[in-house]
């Protein structure tokens, strides 16, 4: 069968970065492990790494509402890729960054992603970071998506990652980590959809080192069928501090979910919560829909695509 | 007409209902009181389909026994729940779009049962919300559809703050000659607005009647 690359491609940027194709603006797209695709903006500026295994960006201090794109699509089966992103965000500077990456596998072989990606944020800058994974086409071959995210945060910096993986990835560790100083802020928003028999591990380790500094991490997670999932998290509070984990899961079927909370308050002025709930989906959510006409399936669906919105 | 025929529904060993028979006329505006454990909540869910009862219910002469909840909501039956559900990442107007209809009635309905749609269409159904503006989407919910038997389990109960005139207004519009209306409440001001009131006590229909008559009984009991 002959594949249509191109259409695939469209609707993998679709999915991962919301477009068609890229806006004005800077944006890199890296395709089966190379950049194919690069463009700077005044204020924005993407340099390959000399020894060609990722990028680093630069914003300049106090660019404002500015965007750039860097999603990474693979293709080729088979195709193990690993990139280094490095993201340098200068003072003052309030940017949205939309990264993602979609894998299509048609073949037998596992196709693999891990992009590692480092953010520096200077003082009183601000990103909204938005991170989509989707594996796309049937094959026996696996789609793993793997990201580490790490987040260095200066004081007063401000960092809210929405971070995504709704559809067809078969195995993944998803880890972020973070390090906030003096009233730097770090908004985490997950959400996670399994089903079949995937995988999916998501952990978070948040260090509030700053005076002043907070975290929120929030994970909404579905899983279906046969499949696992495990969350981990520490957050762990060295001054006065504020955390709050949050973790929401639904059981469907057979599946699995395993969340192991952990925050350390290692000083008396530091006020971290943990908050975990994982369970099937109400009866009495069911019930309502149900009197309104919805039968099961599409209940449910409703019920999961809310939670997940 | 909805009709229910030795209506019983039981729970282990105890029974709730007691084998009912009943016929709801269409276009009458029924209110079933009575003391808690009477069955008055039993039977609502039991005519939604909710809990499965035995007997036999028919659906302007339709067999609608085995018919499950969704079936019956298709039938042209609403339930307004007691207790008004939560549900994380769903919008108020995502609620209100399940019943096909448009912008314009989803603003209608809200301003009706007392809500302001440009604060509340976009607000989540969470508890986020009061009780009280919760148990007005609920109302809302089921007011939008067409339906032509309304079932309203204690509409009144959790919005103390808003005016009962509201709530009796609401539903005069929204009672009329093709719609039958069953609403489960304790209060008197609600009786007010029944043509007809049904008494319930240890899972039967104790007494019933028209309402001024019925009002003076259970005055004087």
């Amino acid at each position: 069968m002959v594949e249509d690359i191109e259409k695939i491609k469209t609707e993998i940027l679709q999915k991962i970065a919301d477009i068609k194709e890229f806006p004005q603006g800077a944006h890199n797209l890296r395709l089966n492990g190379k950049g194919v695709e690069r463009v700077n903006s005044e204020n924005i500026e993407i340099v390959p790494k000399e020894n060609g295994t990722g990028i680093d960006i630069y914003v300049k201090p106090n660019t404002k509402n500015e965007s750039a794109y860097i999603p990474v699509i693979l293709t080729e089966g088979g195709l193990n890729d690993e990139v280094y992103n490095d993201f340098h965000i200068g003072e003052n500077a309030d940017v949205v960054i939309v990264a993602g990456c979609g894998i299509h596998n048609h073949t037998q072989h596992d196709s693999s992603h891990n992009g590692i990606h480092t953010f520096y944020l200077e003082k009183g800058a601000r990103v909204k970071y938005v991170e989509k994974h989707y594996g796309h086409g049937q094959s026996v071959g696996k789609k793993n998506l793997s990201p580490l995210t790490q987040v260095f945060l200066e004081e007063g910096a401000t960092m809210i990652m929405d971070t995504l993986q709704l559809e067809g990835v078969d195995y993944a560790i998803r880890t972020t980590k973070g390090e906030l100083k003096d009233k730097a802020t770090f908004i985490i928003n997950e959400k996670i959809l399994t089903q079949k028999t995937q995988f999916a591990s998501s952990v978070f380790d948040v260090k509030l080192i700053g005076a002043g500094a907070s975290t929120k991490i929030t994970s909404r997670a579905v899983a279906k069928d046969e499949s696992n999932q495990e969350f981990h998290s520490n957050v762990t509070g060295t001054c006065e501090c504020f955390g709050h984990v949050e973790c929401d899961a639904i059981l469907m079927n057979k599946a699995q979910i395993i969340a192991i909370p952990q925050i350390s308050a290692l000083s008396s002025d530091a006020r971290l919560i943990h908050e975990a709930t994982i369970g099937k989906i109400a009866g009495a959510q069911l019930e309502k829909l149900l009197t309104l006409g919805l039968n099961e399936k599409e209940a449910e669906d409703f019920i999961i695509n809310g939670f997940l919105s | 007409m909805l009709k229910i025929e030795n209506l019983s529904y039981k729970v282990g060993n105890q029974e709730i209902l007691k084998g009912i028979d009943f016929e709801f006329e269409k276009g009458k505006f029924y209110v079933v009181t009575g003391h808690n454990g009477a069955g008055k909540s039993t039977l609502a869910k039991c005519l939604m389909g909710l809990y499965k009862a035995g007997g036999k219910i028919t659906l302007d002469g339709q067999d609608i026994t085995g018919k499950s909840i969704d079936e019956r909501a298709h039938m042209g039956m609403g339930f307004a729940f007691q207790q008004p559900v939560t549900f994380k990442g769903v919008r108020v107007i995502d609620i209100l779009k399940i019943s096909g209809k448009k912008l314009p009635d989803f603003e209608s309905v809200l301003k009706k049962v007392g809500l302001e749609p440009s604060e509340y269409l976009y607000r989540e159904l969470n508890t986020t919300l009061s009780g009280g503006e919760l148990k007005r989407v609920e109302l809302a919910s089921v007011l939008l559809r067409d339906i032509s038997v309304g079932i309203f389990d204690e509409p009144e109960a959790g919005i103390d703050i808003w005016s009962f005139n509201n709530l009796s207004k609401v539903f005069s519009e929204f009672r009329n000659s093709e719609r039958t209306m069953i609403v489960i409440s304790h209060q008197e001001r609600v009786m007010k607005l029944a043509d007809e009131i049904i008494l319930m006590k240890d899972g039967k229909i104790e007494k019933f009647g028209v309402r001024d008559e019925m009002l003076g009984t259970l005055n004087a009991d």
